[in-house]
């Protein structure tokens, strides 16, 4: 198979648009996923839903959303832009912030799971050891849920490499800026000649998804079993 | 010396417990659902009490009226759980310098290596929790709380989930942990074999309740203290002066008096406790001749007490109290009365070594 310079771009530029989503929202998604497993608070519930609302609603609405809040006329768009001199709109970093925004709660939900799956009786046990609440997280909660978050890291990847609408709404599709791997598909098919292209993009994805679900399923199992929540 | 006094409602349960602890062991004593587990979590800072006044050398911490709360990672207790609690991602060794890691430099009374030995773990310290026995695991979690340098020793029924093999296995490392170790141990248990054999002091629990407390000695021949399911019971402290190999007996002294037992494996000069259940025990007006029963203790009723178709006859036995457990036909008949003088019968064959256990001089004076 080969890919013309135009789709290598698209290529590159979704796994960096999905690579920086994920890992600048792994630690935001550690932390709620912690307060959601293990904390009680006012607002929790209103905060979980928030959380999943990229889930239901129409990819479209969110990039909208985004749009108006950080784009260039958004109120936190004008506020970055003014003391950052930073702008997400029409930039990879854009792209960026959506694919990150319709992963998070895939993020989110896989490691609550695993963190609401420990033991509490474990981390009660290193309290009295001496450890305090941050001690008791680090070396027990965030490696006990390691499975968990490897699972939601490589479900956000997947899901941000895919993302479109929220994409495309809020930062455009421009080749070699914000043109994903999924706008380019869908570039090509508005083409008359573009099938074979939408073809070998399509494999592509196919190719790295299916790669990226094996290889997140081969290590959870293989941190599973050196944590020992898996003997 | 840690102080408790707690009321805490949990549903239709009231826990409403005073007590105090100091050097040694002392042993939560009680049926399942006396609130034993509770008030070793609530010393430990994990259950917060309705009302509490906890303290520790004189430390609060736990004082409901003046606000004070220690959170559990300030207080350093170290706590054994029944279910061991080993870290599921860390080898043995690693869990036991976990314990350490938070442990004060200046205050690190005990290294790893003494004990490593003391446990006898050297061969599982690279194995993980997963791959230990239930014994081993328990070991593990005794070192791991040694080695967090605790002011205090919290042990929660920590020999319950293991096969009386493994009791067997452990009960002796405990030992001398109290022994060697001088930090106060509180020891929860509804297991009379373990208290007598490890406890310096019994708080007896009954439905949240402290019913009693006082030395093992004091406390178990007293049928008003006890549970229905446990039977009165002696545990009078003796002196190991010597062995008959030919017969295949230990023999002990208690004040003047001699008595015999089964071979019992620790050397002479050992002062032990026994425990000697109150219906093993045949009272009789005169010292008797003739008799296959060697051991015959001359002591002077200090009280009787119904129980119903039955008499508890208690006994000064050289400083040691007695207890016999008799019917009230034979009661009548030999008219006992408090103040006479009887003998103690019992047979040699009733006194083994699971019943026979060292006490180190400290356990003894107290």
């Amino acid at each position: 198979m080969q890919f013309s310079d135009y789709e290598w771009v698209a290529i590159a530029l979704s796994l960096k648009v999905a690579a920086l989503a994920v890992s600048a929202s792994l630690p935001l998604g550690v932390t709620v996923a912690y307060l959601l497993a293990r904390r009680e608070f006012i607002g929790k519930s209103l905060l979980s839903a928030v959380i999943s609302l990229p889930l239901i609603l129409p990819p479209v609405v969110t990039g909208y959303l985004l749009l108006i809040a950080f784009g260039r006329k958004g109120v936190v768009g004008i506020f970055l832009q003014a003391v950052f001199g930073f702008s997400f709109s029409f930039r990879w970093t854009g792209a960026a912030l959506a694919a990150a925004v319709m992963g998070f709660p895939l993020l989110v939900q896989a490691i609550r799971i695993s963190m609401e799956a420990i033991d509490r009786r474990l981390e009660a046990a290193a309290g009295t050891l001496g450890a305090s609440p941050l001690w008791v997280f680090l070396t027990i909660t965030l490696p006990l849920a390691l499975p968990g978050i490897i699972a939601g890291t490589v479900l956000a990847f997947a899901r941000s490499l895919g993302e479109f609408g929220a994409t495309i709404t809020f930062v455009s599709a421009i080749p070699g800026e914000t043109q994903t791997l999924a706008s380019a598909i869908s570039a090509a098919l508005q083409d008359p000649d573009g099938e074979p292209e939408a073809w070998r993009l399509t494999l592509l994805s196919i190719l790295i998804s299916f790669t990226a679900i094996f290889l997140s399923g081969f290590v959870s199992r293989l941190v599973a079993r050196r944590v020992g929540t898996v003997s | 010396m840690i102080s408790v006094s707690v009321l805490h409602r949990q549903g239709d349960f009231v826990l409403d417990a005073h007590f105090e602890a100091g050097e040694g062991v002392t042993a939560l004593f009680g049926p399942s659902g006396s609130g034993k587990t509770t008030l070793v979590q609530m010393i430990a800072g994990l259950t917060r009490p309705d009302e509490a006044s906890i303290s520790f050398d004189g430390m609060l911490w736990d004082d409901t009226d003046k606000r004070v709360f220690v959170t559990p990672h300030r207080r350093r207790i170290g706590y054994v759980f029944q279910e061991g609690r080993l870290f599921p991602h860390l080898t043995a060794r690693q869990n036991l310098l976990y314990g350490q890691f938070f442990a004060p430099r200046g205050e690190r009374r005990i290294s790893e290596a003494e004990v490593v030995s003391l446990l006898g773990i050297e061969r599982l310290l690279n194995a993980r929790p997963a791959t230990l026995s239930g014994g081993e695991k328990q070991r593990v979690a005794i070192g791991r709380a040694l080695l967090s340098a605790p002011r205090l020793i919290l042990m929660d029924e920590p020999l319950s989930a293991l096969d009386r093999t493994r009791k067997q296995e452990i009960l002796p490392y405990i030992e001398s942990i109290r022994d060697r170790i001088k930090i106060p141990i509180v020891y929860v248990s509804h297991a009379i074999d373990e208290v007598a054999r490890l406890a310096n002091r019994v708080v007896l629990l009954d439905d949240g309740k402290v019913k009693a407390q006082g030395t093992p000695a004091e406390i178990f021949p007293d049928a008003t203290n006890l549970p229905e399911s446990l039977a009165p019971q002696s545990m009078f402290e003796a002196r190991l002066i010597g062995h008959e190999p030919y017969y295949g007996l230990s023999i002990a002294e208690i004040g003047s008096e001699v008595i015999t037992l089964q071979p019992v494996d620790l050397p002479d000069g050992t002062l032990v406790r026994m425990r000697i259940p109150a219906t093993d025990i045949i009272l009789a007006l005169e010292r008797p001749q003739n008799i296959s029963a060697l051991n015959h203790l001359a002591g002077t009723i200090t009280s009787l007490a119904n129980d119903g178709p039955h008499v508890l006859v208690s006994l000064d036995c050289a400083g040691q109290r007695l207890v016999s457990r008799i019917t009230l036909l034979s009661a009548e008949r030999l008219a006992l009365k408090p103040g006479m003088t009887v003998h103690a019968l019992f047979k040699a064959v009733t006194v083994d070594g699971g019943s026979v256990f060292h006490l180190s001089a400290e356990t003894a004076a107290s």
